[in-house]
């Protein structure tokens, strides 16, 4: 499998060229900010109707993501949902989709600021979870350590050859990662952004999404 | 001091003077009293056209089209000024529409001091994206009798549901530089707005101002609404240029555009005239020339810069100092091109190959806007070949053949804009606006299906899926199409327009609170930066220092050379027409205007090789420094050779020929690799062409982002939202992604139908390969050499080489991260 190999807190973990995180020793697959049904958000807000195949394009990832890796936990680290609203929203074939991809795995919920409450689909709803020596939840806290968060969609830019190549990244450092995001329309927040160099050490590093994950030294 | 001086002497005396000096009327019959004296008392003299305007003010429709400085504004404003003089008419009586606000402002503070002067009951305000909120409302409320404006505030206006109570009693619209207008989307815009227009007041006459142009009837076509006819007026052409290229002592280099030799010649011409303009073809190349013609200004004559990027301030500030008289030149590219008069020019310098005949002529008028002088102008070729396009345009000039792509239909992301805009002011009927739309003369074809697709775009996306129909933007109700949510009226009328900038950055100096702010770069060049890189704007050397809440911090820096400033390279195409041109001059033409060290290249070149024919395809076959070389000369222009060094080389790579790279000019394609070329025919089959153009266009750049642009006006991406402007760095999603999606989903979506035929005739200009297609009829001449000729050999100097690897940036990104990783210690 296509991966970048690191250690957090003592825990080997993968960063995967899709986005998504993978714990190795508990068959676990993380996910961050799917923002699933966002078409249909903005739609109802009055906003232009954007094409709306980014729940499919999603789910076909995640999809891919579970086949490859055979992972046997899913947890969702937040914002899974464009609003509660557009989780009800889905269409019936989605609503299907996750489930049959809930077959046979524990499902977890982390609760985002985009979809706090409890959603209408299978799993476990949490504010967040401990799994020793990591705890997954959507926001960082600062002075954590081993923990797994979402939210800021983190994106790196690198200058390459007189071109700018922007990619999702993943931010790691001793003490946490921050996942990309993982929905299809999903912008994001350059990692030279003063919230994100407040949260990670000096010497934290990006790793880049797309066919083969690199990492560089995190832009800031 | 006489009230004449007087006034003279508010307005300032470039601008005004002229302005009314053509304007004393011979045939008082025409004029009320208080005109006549008032102008008379100048001594003051009309033209004939201006006459001609006046006699024919009851046309429907009517275009001039009279050479810069020919008094064309006026012109359109006389049968107004007569017409509002007795103070009967209530309300909207004229609206003029100009391409620049700046030109709308100017023209309001020139028609207001003699209205106040004479008396005239005439009220005359402009309304442009600058105008208060509070005084856009006061003009919608209580409108003047001359309104100046724009196309997108016209559409603004056109969006409000009162637009009928505004526009009634609209008798006149005047469109000024309407040549300008009719190449660009944003004219496309005007025409429907006029549509709407016409709609609300049936009576409503068009006119028209144009600079000269190649084809009068095409622009009286999409002036007149459709099928009407448009009279055209032409003024008296006035003299011949005095046009010729620049003599300098050392001869051109073999290749690049910075004319960096002629830099001492340049200033010797500054020296000897009272204003010069010195017009590049990208921004690049004018700061680098400003940078060095400074380093070589010895005699620290006044010079200054103006260009598209630089903070509006800055711009100001270099029209105001020219204006007064206080500058003896100014380096410039295409943004000093319109309207503003910038007083005594006396000469323009076309720095590079002028690409276009038509945009010459129209620069060269700025010089000596005195109607019946002479216009002077010297072109510098910055390149040998470019001296044998300096030398074919000359002679076009000369022969008053200009040139023009025709545009083809009106595009359709526009029209969805326009459905939008028609949806905010009411409900409205399919059957109505479409009968509307066809009025337009570059809708006129439109058929009711595109119509319809169009207007189920605006309605539900278009999308093959109709998973949100509930959400629908518009919706049919009593055979009554209207917005689902009136609130969403609020968002389309903030992103009403077609003009695109590229996501740009502001540039400051970095200092403790607000330093001074410089221009802007595209997003793409200020991330290609480091801390420490320099680069030139506003003719000085900067120093990247960082990124700072969307802004470009940089410092001054002493170095002499700075890394090549390379953002907004807009690099315009050499035109059909002036290919021709140079082929015929090649071959059969009249070379004795090309200088010696020229004519000796091409001599040599019909010697080792042959020299490219009309009619024929010239590709040469050589080995050069281990590789082997193919160079094909279609003329195409820039953007063609370049698509066509893309798909020759894939079907090269499928010949197992292993091209490694590629790199084009205006003229042709040079394409190297590991095997040498010995059959061409098989190459240029055009199915298996066109094959490898729909398979390579799906993933590729310029279709991303003709994408973007079209995705932008036909209101899918939203580039304003409330609050504010959002950039491309902070936009929730990327129009990348929308692009991939749709494509993988929805590949016959209409959007993506709009950006391949934008693209088709825009950045990658397969109608001209196609064309060259035609023109040759399968005879290539393929001639295999034993080395590099000297029509191949400058384009081995040729900047912007592209290698062919698709994975080129896997690679790039893997070599680049292992390297930074070293260097921090991490790996």
């Amino acid at each position: 499998m296509n991966g970048y190999d690191f250690i957090l807190a003592g825990a080997e973990l993968t960063a995967l060229g899709s986005g998504a995180l993978f714990w190795r020793d508990k068959n676990l697959l993380c996910v961050s900010d799917m923002h699933l049904g966002k078409t249909e958000r903005r739609a109802r807000m009055g906003e232009a109707n954007l094409p709306p195949y980014e729940t499919h394009d999603t789910l076909s990832r995640l999809q891919s993501d579970l086949h490859a890796t055979g992972a046997t936990t899913v947890i969702c680290l937040g914002d899974s949902f464009d609003d509660a609203a557009a989780a009800q929203a889905l269409l019936e074939a989605e609503k299907l989709w996750i489930t049959r991809l809930q077959a046979g795995r524990r499902w977890v919920w982390i609760e985002g600021n985009h979809d706090p409450g409890p959603v209408d689909l299978g799993g476990t709803h949490l504010h967040e979870l401990p799994l020793p020596p990591l705890i997954f939840r959507h926001i960082a806290k600062p002075g954590h350590s081993g923990e797994l968060s979402g939210h800021y969609h983190p994106k790196v830019t690198l200058p390459v050859r007189g071109r700018a190549i922007t990619r999702p990244a993943f931010l790691i450092d001793t003490d946490r990662v921050i996942l990309p995001a993982y929905g299809t329309y999903t912008g994001g927040l350059r990692s030279h952004d003063a919230a994100l160099g407040q949260l990670m050490r000096p010497e934290a590093i990006a790793v880049l999404t797309g066919t083969t994950p690199r990492a560089a030294p995190m832009p800031r | 001091m006489n009230a004449a001086q007087e006034f003279l002497k508010t307005l300032g005396k470039t601008f005004s003077e002229k302005f009314w000096r053509s304007a004393y009327i011979r045939r008082m019959t025409y004029l009320p009293n208080t005109f006549h004296d008032w102008f008379a008392a100048r001594g003051w003299s009309i033209h004939p056209h201006q006459q001609a305007m006046l006699n024919r003010a009851d046309e429907s429709a009517l275009l001039l089209i009279a050479p810069t400085g020919g008094g064309k504004t006026l012109a359109g404003f006389l049968p107004t000024l007569v017409d509002l003089a007795n103070g009967t008419h209530d309300g909207l009586h004229t609206l003029y529409i100009s391409p620049l606000k700046a030109l709308a402002a100017d023209i309001r503070r020139n028609l207001t001091t003699p209205v106040t002067d004479m008396g005239l009951p005439i009220r005359i305000e402009d309304r442009t994206g600058d105008t208060s909120s509070s005084a856009k409302r006061r003009q919608r409320a209580d409108p003047p009798h001359i309104l100046l404006t724009t196309p997108e505030s016209l559409a603004l206006l056109t969006s409000y549901e009162d637009a009928p109570r505004i526009f009634k009693g609209l008798k006149r619209v005047v469109v000024d530089e309407i040549h300008a207008l009719a190449e660009s989307k944003r004219g496309d815009q005007l025409f429907l707005a006029l549509s709407r227009l016409q709609a609300m007041c049936p009576d409503l006459q068009r006119v028209g101002l144009s600079a000269t142009v190649e084809d009068p009837a095409a622009i009286a076509r999409l002036l007149a609404k459709n099928p009407d006819p448009c009279e055209i007026l032409h003024a008296d052409p006035g003299p011949e240029p005095d046009i010729a290229m620049l003599e300098t002592e050392a001869p051109p280099p073999w290749a690049g555009g910075g004319a960096a030799y002629a830099i001492p010649a340049v200033l010797e011409q500054v020296k000897r005239h009272k204003i010069t303009l010195i017009f590049h073809n990208t921004r690049a190349q004018a700061e680098i020339f400003f940078h060095n013609l400074w380093l070589a200004n010895e005699d620290a004559l006044p010079i200054g810069i103006h260009h598209g990027s630089l903070d509006r301030y800055q711009r100001e500030r270099v029209e105001g100092a020219m204006q007064r008289g206080e500058l003896r030149a100014v380096v410039c590219t295409g943004s000093l091109d319109l309207g503003i008069d910038w007083g005594d020019v006396d000469l323009v310098v076309q720095v590079g190959a002028p690409k276009n005949v038509k945009r010459l002529v129209q620069r060269i008028g700025r010089a000596n806007h005195r109607y019946n002088a002479p216009s002077k102008a010297l072109l510098v070729p910055a390149n040998r070949f470019e001296v044998v396009e300096c030398v074919a345009a000359l002679q076009a000039v000369r022969d008053r053949d200009l040139d023009g792509e025709p545009r083809g239909p009106g595009p359709r992301d526009v029209l969805c804009q326009h459905i939008l805009i028609r949806a905010c002011a009411g409900p409205f009927q399919a059957d109505a606006l479409y009968n509307e739309v066809t009025t337009v003369g570059a809708y006129q074809g439109l058929t009711r299906t595109q119509f319809d697709d169009c207007l189920d775009f605006c309605a539900t996306g278009g999308y093959a899926l109709r998973a949100y129909d509930q959400w629908q933007r518009l919706l049919c109700r009593d055979g009554l199409w209207q917005l689902r949510d009136p609130r969403s009226a609020r968002l389309i009328r903030m992103n009403v327009g077609t003009i695109q900038d590229s996501d740009l950055l502001k540039v400051r100096m970095k200092r403790q609170r607000g330093g001074k702010p410089l221009g802007e770069i595209e997003e793409g060049f200020a991330a290609s930066l480091t801390p420490g890189d320099t680069f030139l704007i506003g003719g000085q050397i900067v120093k990247y220092e960082g990124l700072r809440e969307m802004v470009v911090e940089v410092s001054r820096d002493a170095a002499r050379k700075p890394k090549i400033a390379t953002f907004a390279g807009t690099k315009f195409a050499t035109s059909t027409q002036l290919s021709q041109r140079i082929l015929h001059l090649l071959n059969e033409g009249d070379q004795r205007a090309v200088p010696a060290h020229t004519r000796d290249w091409i001599d040599l070149q019909a010697r080792m090789s042959r020299l490219p024919r009309a009619g024929r395809l010239l590709i040469e076959s050589f080995p050069h420094d281990g590789r082997e070389h193919a160079c094909v000369y279609g003329f195409a222009g820039r953007n063609a050779q370049q698509t066509l060094g893309l798909l020759l080389s894939k079907r090269m790579e499928e010949m197992g020929l292993a091209p490694m790279g590629f790199v084009s000019t205006d003229y042709a394609t040079l394409i190297w690799g590991l095997d040498p070329l010995t059959e061409a025919e098989p190459l240029f089959d055009r199915a298996a062409l066109r094959d490898g153009l729909d398979r390579w266009l799906a993933g590729n750049q310029l279709m991303k982002r003709t994408f973007r642009a079209s995705a932008t006006i036909a209101g899918l991406i939203q580039r304003n939202v409330a609050g504010a402007r959002k950039s491309g760095r902070q936009a929730t999603f990327s129009s990348d992604i929308l692009y991939d999606t749709l494509a993988k989903y929805d590949p016959n979506h209409l959007l993506l139908d709009i950006t391949r035929q934008e693209a088709m005739r825009g950045l990658i200009d397969f109608g001209r390969i196609e064309d060259m297609l035609d023109r040759i009829e399968g005879r290539i001449d393929l001639i295999r050499l034993p080395r590099v000729t000297p029509f191949a050999a400058p384009l081995f100097l040729e900047a912007g080489r592209t290698p062919v690897e698709g994975a080129a940036q896997e690679r790039l990104l893997e070599e680049e991260t292992q390297r930074l990783m070293e260097a921090a210690g991490l790996a």
